[in-house]
This record gives C-alpha cells, structure tokens and sequence, in this order.
C-alpha cells in the first residue's frame, strides 16, 4: 500500500469519482488549469477536461448556487472554496437552501453536493486566511460536516461525500495537506459518514479531537505514555452528525475527558460534545471535562509570534493532557 | 367578426404562434390566477387562513412566459408572486389550496412553507425559499447541467426588481453569460418592494445590466399578453442554439398591498393604484380577444362560472383536508430519516 500526502488522497479521491460517475464535477476559482492553489485539483483537468473540472468567475455564493442547481438537475457537484474564509458569502445558499432543499420540499427534491473548503492556519496566513469556521455551520440540521485527519480517512470521506445523498461540507485542513502522510489503499473503499475512529487505545485519560490538533495529541500521547499515562484518543472525523455512542464509549474508558480543537472555545463543537457527554455520563466521570481550542478572538494574526500564541502545538496539547491525568 | 383565420391581415396571436386556442387558454389562465388570489385575500380577511402574498396585476406576463416555455422539458424556478405561471405550467388550483391551507396533501412543502413557495419535482418547479433570489444561481446551474447531459431545455427563473439587487442576481447572470447558458431571467418589475419605491431601489433599467454580462437585455411592457409571448420565445429560441442567456425585464404594476399583512396606502395613493388598474393587462386581453372574435360576453360569463366553480371546490377541500401530523415535523432532514429527525 502506498503511503501518500494527506492532499494527494483528497486528489485520488475526487479523481477515483470523477471516473465511477460521469455526473461528478468539479468546480471553483483555480480549479482547472491552475489545479488549485494548494494543487488540490492538479492534473484533473488534463484527464477530465475544462467541462468536469471547472473554473469559475471568482463568486462564492454563485459557486455554492450553480453547484445546488446542478445538484438539484441530478448532478453530483464538488465545489471547491478556495479557503474557508471566503465561504461565508456562500453562506446563505448553504444554510438557507442547500441545508433546506429536502426538508422543504417534504422529500421531494433533494441536494447532494459537496462543499470543500481549507480550514486551519499555521501558514501565516493571517485573519483570512487561517480560520476554522466549523462552528458557523455546525448544528444546521441538513447538513453533514466532515474534518479528516489521516490521509486514509480523507480520501475515504471524500468519496463517500460525494456519494451522500444530502450536502456535506468537507474541512480539510491545509496544514495537514503535505504535512500528514499515510498509507491509503489505491482501491475503491469510504468510510462512512458520522462514524468516529479510535486512534490508540489507552487507560487513564481521553482526548477527543479532529482534523490538524490529532498530531499533536498523537506526538504528545506518546511522550505521556514514558511519563506512565495512558491515552485513548478518538478521531470525530465527521462534526455532523456526531457518533455519539463512540464518544461515550471512549469517555467510559478512562472517566477523563479532553476536548481539542483549533476553532475558538465559545460556542465551538467541543461544547456540544462536552454537553453529551454531561447528558449522559456525569457520574461516570473522574474529572471535570476539559477543553483547549484556540481563543475567543477573531483569528489569528500573521506576525510570528502571534501566530503561535493562537496556535496549539504539542507542547500547550501535553501540558493539558498531563493536567487532566494528575486531577 | 369570424376566427382570426377568416380575417386576411394575420392576427396578433397568430403572428406570434399562438392557435386560437392558446390565445383563449391564455386568457382563462389568467383570469384563474387573479380569481384564485382574490379568493385568499378573501380568505385572510375571513380568517381562514393566516397570510396571502398576491400577484395581482402580474399575471399577464406570468401566464403568457409560460405558454412561451416547452412546458415538457424546461425547468422553472418561479419566485412567490408568480401563481399565474405555476397554473400555467400544470399545478392545480387544489394544489395551490392545500398549499395555502398548509395541509399535509400540499405537493409543494406538506404545508410545511408559506404559500407562494413552489416546488413540484413532477412539474419541474424547483423548490424556493424566502431569502430572495437565491434562485437565480440555482437557475444557472440546472442550466449548465442540462448543457453538460446535452439536453435541449432551458430554465427560466423570475424574480422583483427589488431583488434584481441581491448579489445572487449578478452572480448568477455574469456565470450564464460566461458560459453561454440556457436560461431565461426574467425580473416582473412591479414597481415596489414591499413598500420602497423603484426609484429607492434602480438608477437604471434592470434590463441594461445585462450588457454588462454580456447577452441581451429588453424591457417590455408586462401589460402586453403577446409582446411578453414573443420576447420569451424568442429568448428561448436563442437559448437552444447555444446563444446563451436572455435578461428580461417585463413592467407591470402590483395592484394589491405586499401582502395581507401589509397597508399599501401607507406609502402610495388611491389614485397610483387607480391609474395603474386602468392599465392591467388582464382587461385589455380579454378586449383583444373579444375583437377577434375568440371570446364573447357570454362564454366570458362561462369561463368564469366554471373558474368559480373550480376554486370554490378546490377551497373547500383544503378547508377540510387534514393537517401534517405534528411528529411529521421530524422527518426529511436527510435522506432515508422518515419519522426519525435527523438521525442517520
């Protein structure tokens, strides 16, 4: 099995969809010719043509719009946001159509489109550029969120994305396109939407996280484990709907619980998990639940230093974990 | 006066390439639609049902880009005035009631949506919303799909002068431009959103911006049965041969209030309202039919007995259809949850 880039895996992805089913498309600023400006959709155009692999006029809420009507004809669109700063314009014809389009219409017309769109910073890519914009979409019912981690999952996502029968918004992590590499089958498999994954089994705490901060939670785990603490850490994977009985099952596990994510704390998914977690468990559990996510600020700033304030990394993600372990 | 074959100087209609018959099912179209509309404001007043949003005054143009479209393949996507269309393009009147009445039977939501919120998968109505014009993008893309599977259709989507201003409406039309795509725009410029003014809302004419986008624009006069026939045709036409796209802005004037929770004179007077009822469309159709010697006072008088008839049946039963089940409101987040939420 070839172990490949997290970003080569999104590509194989949509390359594997755009062969199976002739009414896949991809669409977005810089698609085409250019392959996108992280070289996401590099080398698509050359194999499917300008038609299937479509540069658009530089418009997002007519990105989202076109791709909702095609879908609605019975196409099955990827429409890329060039980062997921500039999906908010967008916003309206995901949240007030894309999301309603089934419901709506009592099950009569429906809308399977993919939205892609780069989260994260840690690029210096200042205020737009770097932001994580989860929690803006989170808890709209219609519509699925996924954030992958591994390369697996990220290839595996993305074709069942496409395949989904409702709108999913897909949050790949720019930091992790060449940073995160893995092995990744090159035959036809998804992994399923709203099913969450154990990344190492462990006894006295659990981390439960998505997307970039994994790494750190994976590095930091292993340093802990010379330390004697023990991690289980879970991967969400998919933000909407979230799998509820993973997240209690490893919660019951070690009675601990740390919840990580780069979006800001207020409001984040993280309280939404945390508050399952407090539904369900309260006395099940050893410690208060605890939280690290980047702060209530608006994003974070391109200037070095500030940059890395805001950011997680392993040490700020080790020095939580071995807090909740001494509680 | 005989059939306007026996006349020697071709008629209007015909020139246009409507039979004799079209001519007449044009006019009982829209004379169903402002029946039907006049019926839920009677409605409202009546406290049959909470709220009505009217078309009066528009359906002329609505009924008769309709019978302009290939109403076997083409796609629509009517915004919530546009009750005239709808019929035109096969809902029922009992339909749009139980739409109105919010009953479970209602194909466009089960009464889940406001009436005025179309959608019939069946009719190809593609399903609307509230927030305005977030149909034109969606218009675009059915286009650009249908170009993709290479099939001969065109969209046509409506919309108000008002939201001829949303970003959604440049959007959309600088995409089809770029693209060449077959789809109709057509704006129903009935001269007020809500209570603003054209003159609060347009520096220009709706139509010239479609220069700027770069395919053809025209303003008519939405009053004209047959002008709004011809120009739609004519756009569809160019559409199908890969010409690309058509900005349509048609003039009417909307004679009633916004809705039946809104008092129109408030912000406009009698008289405005007066003299643009002196130049509905509907009358003067009905006049142009009378002269060549397709309608006459007594199957006018059929016509509508036979409408109100129609509506007072279909009225009767969306009255008494039953609601949604109150647990419906679960069901149809996603795809295969019936019954369930969102649960997958």
């Amino acid at each position: 099995m070839a172990v490949i880039e997290y970003i080569e895996a999104i590509r194989l992805g949509m390359k594997e969809e755009l062969e199976r089913d002739e009414d896949v498309f991809v669409l977005g600023e810089d698609v085409g010719v250019k392959g996108g400006v992280f070289t996401t959709t590099k080398g698509l155009i050359d194999q499917f043509g300008e038609q299937r692999v479509m540069d658009t006029p530089l418009a997002e809420s007519a990105i989202a719009g076109v791709a909702i009507g095609a879908a609605m004809y019975g196409m099955k669109p990827i429409a890329e946001m060039q980062y997921s700063d500039f999906m908010f314009p967008a916003t309206n014809q995901i949240i007030s159509e894309a999301a309603k389009i089934r419901y709506r219409s009592n099950n009569d017309w429906s809308c399977p489109i993919v939205i892609r769109a780069p989260i994260g910073g840690g690029v210096f890519g200042g205020l737009y550029h770097s932001q994580c914009p989860e929690s803006v979409f989170f808890g709209t019912p219609g519509l699925k969120i996924v954030a992958p981690y591994r390369a697996y999952d990220a290839k595996g996502l993305l074709k069942a994305a496409v395949r989904d029968p409702d709108p999913v918004l897909f949050f790949e992590n720019k930091k992790c396109y060449k940073l995160i590499t893995g092995e990744v089958p090159d035959d036809d498999y998804i992994v399923p939407i709203g099913k969450a994954n154990v990344l190492r089994e462990g006894d006295d705490i659990t981390v439960i996280s998505y997307s970039m901060p994994l790494l750190f939670v994976e590095q930091a785990a292993q340093e802990l484990a010379q330390e004697g603490i023990s991690t289980h850490i879970l991967d969400l994977r998919t933000l909407q709907p979230l799998d509820q009985e993973a997240i209690l099952e490893s919660v019951r596990k070690t009675g601990k619980v740390l919840i990580i994510h780069e979006d800001n704390k207020t409001g984040g998914v993280g309280a939404e998990v945390s508050a399952i977690i407090a539904e369900q468990l309260l006395y099940e559990l050893d410690a208060p639940i605890m939280r690290l996510c980047g702060p209530d600020v608006p994003a974070m700033p391109i200037n070095p230093p500030g940059e890395k304030f805001f950011l997680l990394n392993k040490e700020k993600v080790k020095e939580a974990m071995r807090n909740l372990a001494l509680y | 006066m005989g059939k306007s074959g026996s006349i020697e100087q071709q008629s209007r209609h015909a020139a246009v390439g409507l039979t004799d018959e079209q001519a007449v099912e044009m006019y009982a179209m829209m004379q169903l639609a402002r029946k039907f509309d006049e019926r839920n404001l009677l409605l409202q007043r009546a406290g049959k049902i909470n709220f009505h949003v009217s078309g009066v005054g528009q359906e002329v143009a609505q009924v008769a880009a309709a019978f302009a479209l290939d109403r076997t393949v083409d796609y629509y996507l009517p915004y919530y005035r546009d009750y005239g269309f709808v019929l035109s393009v096969g809902m029922t009147v009992k339909e749009l009631m139980l739409s109105v009445f919010a009953k479970a039977e209602d194909p466009n939501s089960g009464g889940r949506q406001m009436p005025g919120h179309f959608g019939s998968k069946r009719l190809r109505i593609v399903t609307g919303s509230s927030p305005v014009t977030t149909q034109v993008p969606h218009a675009v893309g059915i286009a650009l799909a249908a170009k993709m599977k290479k099939q001969k259709l065109v969209s046509f989507v409506t919309f108000g002068e008002g939201s001829s201003n949303q970003g959604d409406f440049h959007e959309g039309c600088n995409f089809a431009g770029v693209h060449k795509l077959p789809v109709i725009f057509m704006c129903e410029n009935n001269q007020y959103a809500i209570s603003v003014p054209v003159h609060k809302q347009l520096a220009g004419r709706v139509a010239d911006r479609a220069l700027g986008y770069g395919f053809t624009g025209v303003q008519i006069d939405g009053n004209d049965a047959l002008e709004v026939f011809r120009t739609v045709k004519e756009a569809r036409e160019r559409a199908i041969a890969g010409e690309g796209p058509t900005l349509i802005e048609a003039m009417v004037y909307r004679l009633s209030p916004h809705s039946t929770s809104d008092n129109d004179l408030a912000y406009r007077t009698k008289e405005e309202v007066d003299e643009n009822r002196a130049k509905d469309g509907l009358p003067k159709y009905r006049q142009y039919l009378i002269e060549c010697g397709l309608l006459t006072e007594e199957k006018d008088a059929e016509l509508l007995a036979g409408i109100k008839k129609q509506i007072d049946e279909a009225t009767e039963y969306g009255d008494k259809a039953a609601f949604p089940s109150p647990e419906s409101v679960l069901a149809h987040v996603y795809a295969g949850d019936a019954g369930q939420g969102g649960d997958i």
